[in-house]
């Protein structure tokens, strides 16, 4: 397992995609599947950047696990925010035409339909987010 | 880091994206395009060196898609398979015309 602490802030993000890319890079995971690892950081990273500290700043924490063939990767990101569950947000109707859509709520849309498996937990005054995805 | 490479042809213009479109580049496509798209009534954006999409590209896609719904056309070519299935998955095939 592997750990990165960072302040929770969209300039981060780069240096979150990095550490996660090493990774998932030494795990022989394809293009395809990083890019869809990436999304997710990405998504649920702004967000706590965005929401989770509205008035000082903080910290997140983002963990990475492999399992021992390499082939699951499991992330979870916690912070010490304002306790938010992303997941109880309504899906966005994505049947709606352009004109219709909403700009924005899709975020973590894309992380369900992406990864194999999204949880939230909320303990110890903190906000805990996992995904796991197989390649 | 997105590479912008736009030319345009009377009321035509092409848009060549090159790189990741995402919460740090998206904001620059948007200037871009808010500063080229008077006039235009027919949008092409070339993908095929696009390698990454995240919401935030989607969301300048959508609002550039709602301005070329009033005044033209709006197509994305050369969309790579990675991609694709982001359009796939949120919907977005349906409402972006991509050859």
């Amino acid at each position: 397992m592997k750990q990165l602490t960072v302040n929770a802030q969209t300039s981060e993000l780069s240096q979150v995609l990095a550490f996660a890319d090493t990774i998932l890079e030494e795990a022989g995971c394809s293009a395809k599947t990083k890019m869809q690892i990436d999304i997710a950081i990405e998504e649920i990273f702004v967000n706590i950047a965005t929401y989770a500290y509205p008035s000082e700043g903080g910290q997140a924490v983002i963990e990475i696990e492999t399992d021992k063939d390499g082939k699951i990767v499991k992330i979870t990101f916690e912070d010490q925010g304002v306790p938010y569950n992303p997941l109880e947000n309504e899906d966005p109707d994505i049947t709606l035409p352009a004109e219709e859509r909403p700009i924005g709520g899709l975020g973590i849309f894309m992380v369900k339909n992406i990864m194999d498996e999204v949880s939230y937990e909320y303990a110890d005054g903190k906000n805990r987010l996992t995904i796991k995805k197989s390649f | 880091m997105l590479n912008i490479t736009k030319s345009s042809n009377a009321n035509e213009l092409k848009v060549v994206l090159e790189g990741r479109l995402d919460t740090a580049t998206a904001p620059q496509l948007e200037t871009e395009l808010g500063e080229a798209l008077s006039g235009v009534t027919d949008l092409k954006f070339d993908f095929e060196k696009l390698e990454y999409i995240s919401s935030a590209g989607l969301r300048v896609l959508l609002s550039t898609q709602k301005i070329m719904n009033k005044q033209g056309s709006m197509v994305i070519s050369n969309t790579s398979p990675e991609v694709k299935e982001i359009f796939d998955v949120t919907g977005f095939s349906d409402i972006l015309k991509i050859e």
